[in-house]
């Protein structure tokens, strides 16, 4: 056990845990954030996504004790009125079918566009390959990406 | 207009007890305790209403005229917790803006099937959510009528408004709801006609959207409670082999660890539905504070495993009692693969025989022979099998995600020693279903955990656990052979399809009834591999089969290939080979979306360097025909478009079934491509995303155009059927794009290489 101070979504928390633990469980079980999500534990399926600063990072494979000072973002904390440009193209394009994936997909795509504001289908295609979706709602997701780079929602 | 009567349901109707306590009501009271600052800033959405009013099990309307309405079935992605209520709202005759959607807990009393399984939830309620809105609209009439002092058959409701024009009375259903809980429930009610519709046919967004992309709690894996312990669960690394002993000292060492214990699911003398099978009876459950301690923990607990002896589990499936046989010993895919392809030589149990196929086929001026196969599957649903469990001594309360509560409940019930009404089960929405969670055997396993540690916890299986835990989708083989005369008119068919442990025939299905001489055989090896129902169990094989094998015949006889398969329908239709009635399809509906999809892709007319490939198959009532074009990329074949046609009937939400379509095609493409569990020494080979491939963003059609017959039909199937044929039209499309027929998935892997 160790103590970290981790700033989450603007704010900082403090907490008692095992240096070792993946920020995705500090996350879902420690902070009770459980927008952020399980699916490998092994980087293969993005459903963790978070933000660590500006990038898009599987928390599965992030120890807390490998955080320090930088900043997390989660699904939670992305806007404050679930009214961030890519929620609001997701909402408009209705992706999801069971939406366990979506956070994560909503995780890599706003970190894309905060770097890449008018990416190609293809520059998509390749931010977006490491987030699996077992429903299979990929064509809506692009479509939503594009929606939201385009500002139109 | 229709006329039905309330008789299902009726009792519980009648229970008309005024509700108190405004702004209880958004669902999901259970997840609170975990509640992000987001969650309280998106859900004020809709006022509250100070007092709610049950109108019947499925509905209470607030005193401002707020309706919620009760989803009954477990929501797994199809989109039923917005489409049911949907059905109700429109009966109701309410604004949609204002429903709120509450999930209903497991009330076998209430709801009837409260099922995911088989695409029969719209099918199934229907008339069910349909009676439901009805009934409360006229309760709410007479209750206007009551008030006003006229004959209740002026009374108008529209859009949540009563009015009667001659009086100029008006009001909205909030203020005649309470007087509406006391009316008697009326015997009969008007159904809308279809032209009526005002919610029904148009399309509604997820009820969850909002939830979704801003992550608040919504899936079992989300529960969290006061108090709250996490279970994991080591079963044996490879299927015939049992728990034989186990040391947890290290273990339980370890920080936050409460106890680790072996877990016993049904005694041998059970009696199981098919539901409850499970490959692993007795299993070692770690059970601590937080899940990463108790992944870490299961880890350090040495477990000794053993070989399983031959075992002949009985269990019932719908009211037949069947055995199933699991022999004792390691199995290995080659071995399976080798068998299968033994068996396929020798004569099967046949299923249907038109004809003299064995005349026809010696007489033959041409017969094409043609075999297809494809491996295990695992699921996969995104979120892995999880349940929470709270169980005391005198009751149990589950929660999470199911698609069989209601054939899981008596399992439950009885392992547990409680009877069923101190039993409660409640769903959260779930992270995917595609059968997997119709084998609830993981509630069963939280409810004994609990109920050992004398505490609420939250099982969690590991993707790994998911993965090799069986209930997979069985292995298949299918032989097809066709016999030309020297016309090249296709004068008989014969299949043979085996799988392990099942057999994929369908043998009363296309082209049965539409050849004159046909031969359907199957044959099964046993297995003591787990498997169960994957989305549209056995056509999700058999379908691309036999629509490749259609296709190689017509290029064979020179035809197109929609025409043959057209003409093949028009002789089933007009002179059915054998008994109309054995023929389990419609031929007209069937060639109706056929000629939808020739239309609506200009069939015939596509560009050069675009290559098609077509299919169409009839599973869970409904049709599909789609078309799939492809492009070569950088030498890599590319799906560059997917249109469909579908013919299920009414279809309550458009852009959500179009979704579902779209899902299916992308699940079908990925799976036929991509996908394959295999064995080793009884293990399966993959355990997680890294060497089990999925299909992933670059891979999915770059565009998918879904189309649907208006034909007013109630509703059938949508969830499955649109998933069986896209792996016919895709492997007819990659033979047209590369020149080669590729028979046996997952097609990557189909010597030699053809991507990647
Ligand atoms: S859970 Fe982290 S990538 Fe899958
Ligand atoms: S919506 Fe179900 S996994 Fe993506």
């Amino acid at each position: 056990m160790a103590t970290f101070n981790l700033n989450i979504n603007g704010e900082s928390h403090q907490l008692d845990v095992d240096p070792t633990t993946p920020m995705l469980w500090v996350l879902r079980d420690h902070m009770k954030l459980v927008g952020t999500k399980y699916g490998c534990g092994i980087a293969q399926c993005g459903a963790c996504t978070v933000h660590v600063g500006d990038n898009a990072v599987r928390s599965c494979q992030l120890p807390v004790s490998a955080v320090g000072e930088q900043e997390i973002t989660t699904i939670e904390g992305l806007s404050e009125h679930g009214d961030h440009p890519v929620q609001k193209a997701w909402l408009e394009t209705d992706v999801y079918q069971c939406g366990y994936c979506q956070a994560g997909q909503i995780m890599t795509a706003s970190a894309l566009l905060k770097q890449n504001p008018s990416p190609t289908d293809a520059e998509i295609e390749n931010a977006m390959q490491g987030n699996i979706c077992r429903c299979g709602t990929y064509t809506r997701i692009k479509k939503a990406v594009k929606l939201a780079a385009n500002g139109e929602s | 207009m229709t006329l039905v009567k309330t008789q299902i349901g009726r009792r519980a109707f009648i229970k008309n007890t005024s509700l108190a306590g405004g702004g209880l009501v958004l669902g999901f009271s259970f997840l609170n305790a975990c509640k992000p600052k987001v969650a309280e800033a998106v859900a004020v959405e809709i006022e509250m209403p100070k007092e709610w009013f049950e109108i019947n099990g499925y509905l209470k309307i607030g005193d401002n005229g707020i309706v919620t309405i009760m989803s009954p079935n477990p929501e797994i992605g199809q989109n039923v917790r917005t489409s049911m209520p949907m059905i109700l709202a429109d009966e109701l005759e309410i604004d949609w803006k204002d429903v709120l959607v509450e999930q209903a807990p497991l009330n076998t009393n209430l709801y009837s099937w409260q099922v995911a399984g088989g695409s029969r939830s719209i099918m199934n309620s229907w008339q069910n959510l349909r009676m439901a809105g009805a009934t409360a609209r006229q309760m709410l009439k007479e209750a206007a009528a009551n008030a006003w002092q006229v004959p209740v058959g002026e009374i108008k409701a529209v859009a949540g408004v009563l009015s009667h024009e001659a009086s100029g009375n008006s009001a909205g259903y909030g203020e005649m709801a309470s007087a509406a809980s006391q009316i008697e429930v009326p015997e009969e009610v008007e159904l809308k006609d279809r032209s009526e519709f005002s919610i029904i046919g148009t399309s509604r967004k997820n009820v969850d959207g909002k939830k979704i992309v801003t992550g608040q709690p919504l899936f079992g894996i989300d529960v969290q409670r006061e108090g709250m312990l996490i279970a994991s669960l080591a079963h044996p690394p490879a299927f015939g082999m049992k728990l034989k002993s186990f040391d947890a000292e290290e273990a339980k060492q370890m920080p936050g660890i409460r106890d680790v214990f072996s877990v016993k699911l049904f005694d041998d003398d059970f009696k199981k539905m098919a539901f409850h099978h499970t490959a692993f009876n007795e299993l070692v459950a770690v059970v601590g504070e937080t899940t990463w301690q108790v992944m870490q923990a299961k880890k350090a607990v040495k477990v000794e495993w053993e070989a399983s002896p031959d075992t002949v589990v009985g269990m019932s499936l719908f009211g037949n009692e069947m055995k199933v046989n699991h022999p004792s010993g390691m199995e290995n895919s080659d071995t399976h693969n080798a068998k299968l392809k033994e068996l396929s030589a020798r004569k099967g149990k046949v299923a249907r025989r038109d004809g003299n196929p064995e005349a026809a086929f010696a007489n033959a001026a041409k017969v094409i022979e043609r075999s297809y196969s494809c491996p295990f599957l695992a699921h996969n649903t995104m979120e892995p099998m999880n349940f929470f469990a709270n169980v005391t001594e005198d009751h149990a309360e589950l929660l999470g995600p199911t698609q069989t509560p209601e054939w899981m409940e008596p399992a439950v019930s009885e392992r547990l020693g409680l009877p069923l009404e101190k039993v409660d089960i409640q769903m959260t929405r779930q992270g995917g279903g595609f059968g997997r969670r119709l084998y609830g055997h993981f509630m069963v396993e939280a409810a004994v955990i609990s109920q050992q540690m004398k505490a609420p916890v939250k099982l969690v299986y590991s993707r790994e656990d998911d993965m090799s835990q069986g209930m997979y989708r069985p292995a298949y083989y299918a032989t097809y052979r066709a016999a030309l005369d020297e016309d090249n008119n296709l004068v008989a068919f014969h299949v043979k399809a085996g799988g392990v442990p099942e057999s994929p025939l369908f043998a009363n299905r296309f082209p049965a009834g539409a050849i004159d001489h046909y031969l359907a055989e199957g044959y099964t090896i046993d297995s003591n591999i787990t498997t169960g129902a994957f989305r549209a169990p056995r056509s999700n094989f058999i379908a691309g089969a036999e629509q490749s094998f259609l296709d190689e015949v017509a290029e064979e006889m020179g035809k197109d290939p929609i025409d043959f398969r057209l003409e093949l329908l028009k002789r089933a239709e007009e002179n059915p080979v054998g008994d109309p009635e054995t023929n389990d399809y419609e031929a007209a509906r069937y060639a109706g979306v056929l000629e939808l999809v020739r239309e609506k892709t200009n069939w015939g007319q596509n560009d050069a360097g675009v290559h098609r490939g077509v299919s169409a198959y009839f599973c869970h009532n409904s049709y599909v025909a789609q078309v799939l074009d492809m492009v070569m990329e950088n030498g890599k074949p590319t799906v560059q478009k997917v249109t469909s046609a579908i013919d299920c009937g009414i279809v309550v939400n458009p852009d959500a079934a179009t979704n579902m379509a779209e899902g299916g095609i992308v699940d079908g493409i990925g799976h036929a491509m991509y996908s394959a569990l295999t064995f080793k020494d009884g293990a399966p080979e993959q355990h997680n995303f890294d060497r089990y491939r999925l299909i992933r963003h670059k891979e999915a059609p770059k565009e998918i155009e879904t189309h649907f017959v208006d034909n007013g039909i109630d509703p059938t199937g949508m969830g499955e059927p649109p998933f069986p044929p896209i792996m016919g039209a895709l492997a007819n499309a990659l033979y047209r794009a590369t020149g080669r027929r590729h028979y046996h998935q997952p097609f990557i892997s189909d010597k030699p290489p053809l991507v990647g």
